[in-house]
């Protein structure tokens, strides 16, 4: 019995909540069999499911949790090269090789993600202005194909197959392996700067001159500011420091956060008195500090578990992006609407993205600005709130983050993504998805 | 720059089943302390993909490829211990939990999951012992299982070999007490491997490999003595406790 039926293999958002039929193998060579097995259905290789909707899921058919897989291949420091089995997660790859001075090239804003799910989903970070995606530091992937073949692909190697799979879904095969090129570090801290801003405006400009001197931007919105503080929130920009020791972060003292909470404690009320307090203790610690990298690349890992706070009825995460030529008058409109619905929840996050463009077929990020925000599950109010936000974006020839959704009309998926055409060729028969299904043309 | 710097104890160790999640895990911890890992397994293509682990997270793995129920345990002890240069801690973890149901109508079944998991074990136990003792240093540490400490309708075929080779340990434990080795008997309880795979949905009973090994490393620390029966995580002990001591009347109503 190497599939079993679970009703805990949940997608991030916990909106939907079909039992999964999941396989957990602990050896590459256990894959054949497994696809084997499902022949005539479909599978869908998934690593922690830190996927908000339903691109993680496969109802239909079964999913292959790649997180047994979790084994280094070979590390080279000096050319510093990495290969590894595709459910390692970031977390325990970086507790090895931090102490080597080297540090992923690309992390998205959790440590909780495999290798494969990053590269399937391919990943951006703070600093996508420099570094673009986590699809062009993979030097080579290992991909099992349906038919039972193993190939290799890479921007130099098969590199149709690759920019298919660099962000494909997990849909073009299993990803075994993989390998990344590097980037050396050294110190695990980094200098960050704390800078609150007022508005908008005020937001572009810091964006604007940060892009040159920091290697690492992000910026928290308060969407619970009205009047004359609307678009007020804290700018944060880093560069790795030169000083410091090489101690990566630890896992060991974490809250969690252990059953899923009543669904009427994130309510409009204690979501603005969070938001009220945030600005005000970040607005308190302005200025320059040294940071671990843990705290700043991943603030919400100190909280095991923190999805369950949103009860039973789970939550959705919007993400957009906008291209740069009208991204101050698109994203002012999507503040504002979403401000005035009074809806959005913790920690929006807002972005520009430089223009070094992925391989990946079906990558999210385009040089503009990347909107973030979690929303809990309210139903018809949340669905109807998302319609008005993707007029704005469909306006602007945004596209939204397949990572985070679980609701795109299709059509404006087709819309958002033009090298879909190119993409659909290379998804095997044999592996499918909730989203797939949902989306595909 | 300073590189923070892993123990380098070059600790020799050797792990009978290193294929077993809760061994792997261990063998992980022990790399990462710098360790000089052997590791027996039966595939070598396995047993390869668990060195190659081993050697970037910072110790030295050597292969021992072999069906470790089915060889000569105190010949291929010596070979082993010959190719490390001496050994400090052996972990035998490989075991089978076999089918119940079927151990009851085929004696195969029943002797296959006996052999495996008592008869072979033993063997390799008292060999260990004997290398140990001459020694007089290092640590035999030997999973055991929650399910030894009480026969139980669902699993008791099992359970009566790794009860069995729990008095072993004991005894072994006994008998070094005066030389300056060890043994420790590791019990775990509900542990989330591939043995349990087929268990949907599991509660707060249940523990991680990583949880095991830890207290597995622990155990296996030259300068900390660690009592001899270790159940893994610690309250397991007060479960048995209760389950062994639970009037029979009451317990043959149960399911357990």
């Amino acid at each position: 019995m190497s599939y079993v039926l679970r009703n805990d293999a949940l997608s991030w958002g916990r909106v939907v909540r079909t039992p999964q039929s999941v396989a957990s193998p602990k050896f590459r060579q256990d894959l054949t069999a497994l696809v084997a097995e499902q022949a005539g259905a479909s599978v869908l290789p998934v690593g922690l499911q830190r996927s908000y909707g339903d691109s993680a899921l496969n109802s239909d058919g079964s999913l292959i949790s790649m997180v047994g897989l979790n084994r280094f291949i070979a590390l080279d420091v000096a050319a510093k090269k990495l290969r590894a089995e595709a459910g390692i997660t970031l977390s325990d790859l970086l507790k090895v090789i931090v102490p080597h001075g080297l540090f992923v090239s690309v992390t998205p804003g959790t440590r909780f993600v495999t290798l494969g799910g990053a590269i399937a989903n391919d990943v951006h970070g703070k600093n996508h202005h420099r570094a673009g995606t986590i699809g062009r530091h993979v030097a080579k992937i290992g991909l099992l194909r349906g038919d039972g073949s193993r190939v290799e692909i890479g921007p130099d190697i098969n590199n149709d197959l690759f920019a298919a799979t660099i962000g494909g879904l997990g849909l073009t095969g299993i990803i075994e392996w993989a390998e990344l090129s590097l980037t050396a570090i050294e110190s695990s801290q980094l200098d960050v700067e704390i800078v609150p801003y007022g508005n908008l405006s005020e937001f572009w400009q810091l964006a604007a001159e940060s892009s040159e001197t920091h290697e690492h931007t992000v910026a928290w919105i308060d969407y619970s500011a009205k009047g004359p503080n609307f678009g007020r929130g804290i700018f944060s920009r880093a560069n790795w420091s030169r000083e410091g020791d090489l101690v990566p972060h630890d896992d060991r003292q974490r809250l969690a956060v252990p059953i899923e909470a009543p669904s009427r404690l994130l309510n409009s009320a204690t979501i603005n008195l969070f938001n009220r307090f945030y600005y005000a203790s970040q607005k308190r610690s302005a200025g320059v500090q040294h940071q671990h990298y843990a705290p700043f690349f991943y603030p919400l890992d100190s909280i095991l578990d923190w999805n369950r706070l949103y009860g039973r009825r789970g939550f959705w995460q919007y993400q957009c992006v906008v291209p740069r030529r009208t991204m101050k008058d698109s994203i002012e409109a999507i503040v504002n609407e979403i401000t005035r619905s009074g809806q959005g929840a913790f920690l929006g996050v807002l972005k520009t993205c430089g223009n070094l463009p992925s391989p990946g077929l079906l990558s999210f990020p385009m040089e503009g600005a990347t909107l973030a925000l979690d929303f809990q599950n309210c139903g018809e109010p949340t669905l109807k709130l998302f319609s008005r936000l993707d007029a704005i974006v469909r306006d602007a020839n945004g596209r939204l983050y397949a990572a985070k959704d679980g609701r795109i009309p299709k059509d404006m998926w087709l819309a958002g993504y033009p090298n879909l055409e190119r993409f659909v060729p290379h998804v095997d028969p044999a592996f499918a998805s909730d989203f797939w299904r949902r989306v595909a043309p | 720059m300073t590189i923070a710097a892993p123990n380098r104890s070059m600790s020799k160790i050797i792990i009978l089943g290193a294929l077993s999640a809760m061994a792997e895990a261990a063998a992980r911890k022990w790399a990462e302390q710098g360790a000089h890992l052997l590791i027996a397994g039966r595939d070598r293509a396995r047993l390869e993909d668990v060195a190659a682990d081993l050697r970037v997270r910072g110790g030295i793995a050597d292969i021992y490829e072999g069906d470790l129920a089915d060889i000569d345990a105190e010949k291929s002890l010596a070979e082993m211990v010959g190719q490390l240069g001496g050994v400090d801690v052996v972990l035998l973890a490989y075991g089978v939990l076999g089918d119940q149901k079927l151990a009851e109508t085929n004696p195969a079944e029943a002797s296959r999951i006996l052999a495996i998991d008592f008869t072979s074990a033993a063997s390799w136990c008292l060999a260990v012992a004997k290398v140990l003792e001459a020694q007089r240093r290092g640590v035999l540490i030997v999973i055991g299982s929650v399910a030894g400490d009480r026969g139980r309708q669902s699993n008791y075929v099992y359970g009566a070999a790794k009860g069995g080779l729990g008095i072993l340990v004991q005894g072994i434990a006994h008998r070094l007490a005066a030389s300056g080795a060890r043994a420790v008997l590791i019990k775990p309880g509900f542990v989330d491997t591939p043995m349990t795979a087929s268990i949907p949905n599991k509660g707060l009973l249940w523990a991680k490999p990583q949880k095991v090994a830890d207290i597995i490393v622990r155990a296996g620390m030259q300068n900390a003595p660690a009592p001899p029966v270790i159940y893994a995580p610690s309250f397991w002990r007060w479960i048995m406790y209760v389950i062994r001591f639970t009037p029979s009347f009451v317990f043959h109503r149960t399911q357990l």
